[in-house]
This record gives C-alpha cells, sequence and structure tokens, in this order.
C-alpha cells in the first residue's frame, strides 16, 4: 500500500515523526455527557473514541442476568466518517463485533461484578476518528468511564500497540504503519504486571513476540500515569466542587459534626 | 502508600483521595470496606475517590456512583413493571427495587385486609411510569430494597417535575420534604431524584380518617396557576445548575439560590445559559 513511505527513517524517525518508542499525544476529556453515569473520551493522536458506561443497573432482558454476578454488555458503534473511506457499517459488521467481545473479555477479569448480582452494566464505545490503535484506544477509554462511573475495577487497564519493523519493534503505530507491519495490541493491569489481552490480527514471528509484548507491558505503564492523572483530577474537583468533602453516612456524620464543633469553638 | 496510623492525621487521610489499583494499606493491620479489596498483604482501592477510616475499617467513597441503599432512606422512583402483588420501581440504584402490594396504603383504612381483589386492580393504584415517594423498608438478600408507602406522607406524586442528580449530592437531613416560601414542595430523594412540586397546604393533605384513595392514587394534575408554574421551573433550574456545578442540596442551599436567582430578574429559561451556573456558585460563596 504505502511501499515509497519509509516507515522507520535512517535518522530513526517514523513516518510521523515519532521515535520508535514514542507514543502519540494522549487527550482525555471525563467531562459527564446526558444521563450516562459514566463518561471518556480519550484521543490516541488522531484516533479518538468515546466511552459512555450506564450501570449498574436492572437488565432489559431478564433472561440475560446471572444470579451471582453483573453482566457486561459492550456495543460498539463505527461512525461512517471515522476511517478513510467513508462506509456504513452495520452493527452486525464481524469486526465490530469481534471489538465488542474482545473490550467485553477484557473487562470481565477486571469489573468485580459478583458485587452486583442481577445487574447489568452497559459500555457504550463510539468511535470518532480511526488512525490505527483503535482496540487500545477503546480499551482505554471504557477504563476511564468506568472509573468514572464508580464501578469497582480491581486496577486500570492500560492498552496500547506494538509492531515490528524489520529488526526494530515500534510502539503506538498509527494506520499507516498498521497496514505494513506485523503487529499486537496487549492490556496489562499496571500494578500487579498482568496481561488481560494479547491480540494478533497480524502473523508475527515467535522470535520477535517477546520483545515486543515486553515493550507494550513497559509502555502500559506510561500510559498508567497518563489516565491516573486524568482520573484523579476530575475526582479533585468534584471533590473540590463540594467543598464539605466526602459524604458523611449517619454515623460518621455526628462524630465530624462535634469534630468541627470543635475546631469553631477554637476560633 | 501507607494510610497513616497516627489518630492526629486522621483529618488528613479522611480527605485524601485515591483511584482504582491503588494500595491503601496493610492487609493484617486493617479490615476491608467498600470500595477496597484484599490483594494478597495489601488492601487496595477499586474505585476513585476519597479514603475514609473507622477504626480498623478502611473504605473509599466513590465520588460518582449509583445510589446504594440504606433502610429508612427517602427515596423518589417511577414504577417499570406491574408484577404479581408487587411493583418494580426505578430508583437510580443498581437494580429496580421491589414495592409489596403489602406495603402501600390500600383504599378503605390501614387495617384493612388484603383482598384477591386488590390484585387484579393493582393498575389502579400503579402504573407504569407513575412516580411515587417511599421509604426503604428492608432488603432482599441479593441486595435489592424493598420499599413501602405505608404513611401519608409518602405515595403518587403528581402537580410537578422531575430532575435527576448525582445522588451523592444529596445529604440526609432531618426532613427530605421541604416547603419553599415560593409556593413550591420539593422532596429530595436519597436517591438522587427531586420532585419538585406546587405546595399542597398541610390541612389540605388527605387526613387519617379521611384517608380518600381517589384523590392519594389520582392521576389528573390540580389548576396550577402560571407564577407557580414559573416558580416550579426556576426551582427546577436552580438545582440543575447546582448539579451541573456539584454543590451538594440542601434546604439552605436552595433557599439562597433561590433568593439571589429571584435578584438578579433574569427570565426563567435564561438560567440554564452560559456561565449563570459559576456566577450562583460564587455567589453561595460569598454569602455562606
Amino acid at each position: 500500500m504505502s511501499s515509497r513511505i519509509e516507515i522507520l527513517n535512517d535518522g530513526g524517525y517514523r513516518s510521523d515523526g515519532r521515535r520508535q518508542y514514542e507514543l502519540r499525544d494522549i487527550t482525555i476529556d471525563m467531562t459527564p455527557q446526558g444521563s450516562a453515569d459514566g463518561c471518556a473520551s480519550i484521543a490516541h493522536g488522531l484516533t479518538q473514541v468515546s466511552v459512555s458506561v450506564f450501570g449498574p443497573r436492572e437488565a432489559k432482558q431478564r433472561s440475560q442476568t446471572l444470579h451471582d454476578r453483573a453482566v457486561l454488555n459492550v456495543e460498539v458503534n463505527v461512525l461512517p466518517f471515522s476511517t478513510g473511506e467513508r462506509r456504513r457499517r452495520g452493527r452486525a459488521d464481524r469486526r465490530i463485533l469481534e471489538l465488542a467481545a474482545s473490550i467485553k473479555a477484557t473487562f470481565e477479569p477486571v469489573v468485580q461484578t459478583t458485587l452486583y448480582p442481577r445487574a447489568q452494566i452497559d459500555i457504550f464505545v463510539s468511535v470518532q476518528q480511526q488512525d490505527g490503535g483503535l482496540l487500545p484506544a477503546c480499551i482505554n477509554g471504557t477504563t476511564l468511564a468506568l472509573a468514572a462511573a464508580g464501578v469497582p475495577l480491581l486496577d486500570f487497564v492500560c492498552a496500547v500497540s506494538a509492531g515490528v519493523h524489520g529488526a526494530a519493534a515500534l510502539l503506538d503505530l498509527s494506520a499507516l504503519e498498521e497496514g505494513d507491519l506485523p503487529h499486537a495490541a496487549v492490556a496489562v493491569l499496571p500494578r500487579t504486571k498482568k496481561v488481560t489481552l494479547a491480540a494478533l490480527e497480524t502473523r508475527l514471528h515467535v522470535d520477535r513476540f517477546a520483545e515486543v509484548f515486553r515493550l507494550a507491558c513497559d509502555a502500559g505503564q506510561t500510559i498508567h500515569a497518563e489516565m491516573r492523572r486524568a482520573v484523579r483530577t476530575r475526582t479533585q474537583e468534584l471533590v473540590a466542587a463540594m467543598g464539605a468533602g466526602p459524604r458523611a453516612g449517619p454515623g460518621e456524620h455526628v462524630d465530624r459534626d462535634v469534630a468541627m464543633d470543635d475546631d469553631a469553638a477554637d476560633y | 502508600m501507607e494510610v497513616d496510623l497516627e489518630d492526629e492525621d486522621f483529618e488528613d487521610t479522611t480527605r485524601k483521595l485515591i483511584v482504582p489499583g491503588e494500595p491503601l494499606t496493610s492487609s493484617h493491620a486493617f479490615m476491608r470496606g467498600h470500595g477496597t479489596y484484599v490483594d494478597g498483604e495489601e488492601v487496595v482501592a477499586s474505585v476513585a475517590g476519597t479514603v475514609e477510616r473507622v477504626n480498623k475499617l478502611v473504605t473509599v467513597r466513590a465520588i460518582r456512583t449509583r445510589y446504594s441503599p440504606e433502610v429508612g432512606d427517602l427515596v423518589v422512583g417511577r414504577i417499570t413493571e406491574v408484577q404479581p402483588r408487587r411493583w418494580k420501581v426505578d430508583a437510580n440504584s443498581r437494580q429496580d427495587a421491589v414495592l409489596m402490594l403489602s406495603s402501600v396504603n390500600l383504599p378503605g383504612g390501614v387495617q384493612r385486609r388484603k383482598l384477591e381483589s386488590d390484585e387484579l386492580q393493582m393498575r389502579t393504584f400503579f402504573e407504569e411510569g407513575d412516580l411515587l415517594v417511599a421509604e426503604v423498608q428492608a432488603f432482599f438478600s441479593d441486595g435489592a430494597m424493598s420499599l413501602h408507602t405505608r404513611s401519608l406522607k409518602y405515595g403518587k406524586l403528581r402537580n410537578g417535575q422531575l430532575v435527576t442528580v448525582p445522588p451523592i449530592l444529596i445529604k440526609r437531613l432531618k426532613s427530605h420534604f421541604l416547603a419553599l416560601p415560593c409556593g413550591v414542595d420539593v422532596i429530595l430523594g436519597l436517591n438522587g431524584y427531586i420532585w419538585v412540586s406546587k405546595h399542597v397546604k398541610q390541612s389540605q393533605q388527605e387526613g387519617e380518617e379521611g384517608f380518600d384513595a381517589q384523590a392519594v392514587y389520582s392521576n389528573k394534575n390540580d389548576d396550577i396557576d402560571d407564577a407557580t408554574r414559573a416558580a416550579i421551573s426556576r426551582v427546577c433550574n436552580i438545582i440543575r445548575i447546582l448539579a451541573a456545578q456539584f454543590v451538594p442540596l440542601t434546604d439552605v442551599t436552595l433557599l439562597e439560590a433561590y433568593d439571589w436567582v429571584v435578584e438578579q430578574e433574569g427570565d426563567v429559561k435564561d438560567l440554564l445559559q452560559g456561565d449563570f451556573g459559576e456566577a450562583l456558585v460564587t455567589a453561595l460563596g460569598g454569602r455562606g
């Protein structure tokens, strides 16, 4: 497709001016949208997705519920203008269903679903722009939206794609690089360094895989720092806006009132 | 990142922010509460929010989450389903609440026996989509809550408008039934559903002896004059902008905000425009 474009030039730069291990800019927006419980928009360079989380709430179809835990329902909507060739994909498109299934499989071991029996957690992913690394962007966005919705997570899930060009490993591939290189998407839990997703859509040599995999795991830590900061900032803003801080339960409330009176007496 | 054991730092730790996956403290010295889990030697946070500690119990209170009910809470809900001898009620919780036929006031007095014919005419009491105010009575084994409306304060809602806010913004108050001086009643449901309606005089409320099923379960609104309509809309919009600014709602805040808004002499619909919310919050901060 793009044999004339150098993936990695002699100076060690990639087609968009990045170094081998350089990630694209990450922009995170967590302002609430509509009636969703949690919302996040994340952009990795030109790839942009927004995710809304509803729930845990009563399941729409009772037949789908599980008596001992909540059900995750992931729906992906790829907007027709998100990609180079304009094309409307139905919801039943196989690639989209697979994407949704990967997101669901990634989060099922991470969300503490056992706390919410018979409930359903809806995750709606809307892909606004695609420029490579779609699955990692969807996963990172979903993590943020779930955190914003107050759904208990074992840890953040940080995903990134990595590929191989000749002997060089590259991180966070753009669409152009993805088209030419064998690549993998890896999602890690940064605290325990466990891997919850490793997806290969192309053939990648066994000998190269270990290196690419390790690199992606390290990059996950970097992305984690970014996502953590976004969630912290958002939480900080909300706590500051509430002024009085956390909502007190009936028992503790009395205690804190007494403490406040003591303070007032000091002044 | 250890939670400090010293008591003098207690105030400090209560305000501490945490995000999922951050270790809080050792699992040997502390017990895990809501919003945390134990992984080996450590207690780890699972939600983003503030850390709270009561003796040896460490909890993380999520800043935004669904309503988690407690017995005795006042909630506003909407009927979603009519089932045999029970209604399902959406109360912004993790699953729908249950309102048993035996926990509502039926026409003909409190002492009356429940009849089979009541089961057949359940829709004459509450239908799908009806709004009601109720109290949390108990929990089922799976955590679903059971409601009751066995008080004359509770029951079907009419003559007003529903506003939804994040449940954390509703603090527990002495009374959640507020009567604002502008002729508007407000019911602050702890689940974040707020009912704003025309004021009903105490004497006009259906009394114990004259329990009038026709009036209590009526679906018809009373006549509401334009001034009251404007007041209801104004209160609703105030609640919306306060919620957008994430300000906790209490009777005092609402009253001050209403007074300030009336001073501004703006049109009701202009309230939601632009930076009015920030101005309102600044004004409230200045007074408080």
